[in-house]
């Protein structure tokens, strides 16, 4: 063989340096929901009683439920990698399962929780949203802006987990070769860190 | 290839250390939402945030696997969040919170 061929043989692959761009990534998303943080801060101290009144409206056991079931999803997303290093295919592709039947769990709930809300007239530029005041207006703008990027978030995660379990199956990841499963295990967990944060400040504040 | 697989066994945590952050990560959700509950006052908000970055860094430590990355990754991660730090830090320069 000669080096050329030998250099086209060669698969080239830098797990080090695919973990890093995908941290560099999350630095990105980590502006983009900073910058929401820092404009909720701003009115937050703005508007300290009316967002102490509007956070009242909210349900705080849906929002610790969801809480308690996007921790849980990022468990067995940590556990799906941690089987697939042990080679333990069909326990990864399970725990991958889980993690999506989990995000789902969540948009339900969110989707309960929206509906809830709509239907007693909260939603950006309804009548009964307008009549209240400014300070209640943009804590509910913030909301539905803040936890629907969030959603967003999360119905993306699934669909990269779903690739990911697809991939798995089909042995494209293996237990010497799993660097996709963790990038979209980093993903999945900022988006878990996300809602740590968006969590306390939206249904805590009371 | 070797060296690939070296680097991948540094990842390489058990189960058990997984289910431990769970559970950690589950109670201080608790704790959160019953401190919420009792009314602190004002520093009700420093607590919540407080509970919040302990939970991200178990997040971020370990489920993350940031604590068995090379240092080149933690500075990344640290910078990235002092920026954001600092960003918040200048704008509350304009709103004086005292």
């Amino acid at each position: 063989m000669s080096v050329q061929e030998q250099t086209i043989a060669h698969v080239h692959r830098d797990d080090i340096g695919t973990r890093m761009g995908m941290w560099l990534f999350l630095f990105t998303e980590l502006l983009l929901f900073g910058g929401l943080f820092i404009l909720y801060s701003i009115y937050r101290f703005q508007y300290q009683a009316e967002f102490h009144l509007a956070a009242k409206e909210l349900n705080i056991l849906v929002g610790t439920l969801n809480t308690a079931i996007l921790l849980t999803s990022s468990l067995t997303m940590a556990l799906s990698i941690a089987a697939i290093q042990r080679n333990k295919i069909s326990l990864s592709i399970f725990f991958q399962l889980l993690t999506i039947l989990l995000a789902f769990g969540f948009m339900i709930n969110k989707y309960f929780e929206w509906s809830a809300k709509i239907h007693h007239g909260i939603y950006p530029d309804s009548d009964v949203l307008l009549a209240k005041p400014s300070g209640e207006i943009i804590f509910f703008g913030l909301y539905y802006v803040m936890t629907g990027l969030h959603g967003v978030h999360v119905i993306i995660g699934v669909v990269l987990i779903s690739v990911m379990m697809r991939l798995t199956s089909k042995q494209v990841i293996t237990s010497n070769n799993y660097v996709k499963l963790e990038s979209a295990g980093l993903y999945w967990h900022l988006v878990d860190i996300i809602w740590i944060f968006l969590f306390p400040l939206f249904y805590l504040i009371t | 290839m070797e060296q690939i697989q070296e680097q991948h066994l540094e990842h390489n945590s058990g189960y058990g250390i997984y289910i431990l952050v769970w559970l950690a990560l589950m109670a201080l959700t608790g704790v959160t939402v019953t401190l919420a509950g009792i009314n602190l006052g004002g520093i009700t908000v420093a607590t919540v945030l407080v509970i919040a970055s302990i939970k991200s860094y178990l997040v971020l430590t370990r489920f993350m696997h940031l604590s068995s990355e090379s240092i080149t990754f933690k500075i990344f991660v640290g910078v990235a969040i002092l920026f954001l730090g600092i960003s918040f830090l200048l704008l509350f320069s304009d709103y004086p919170l005292l």
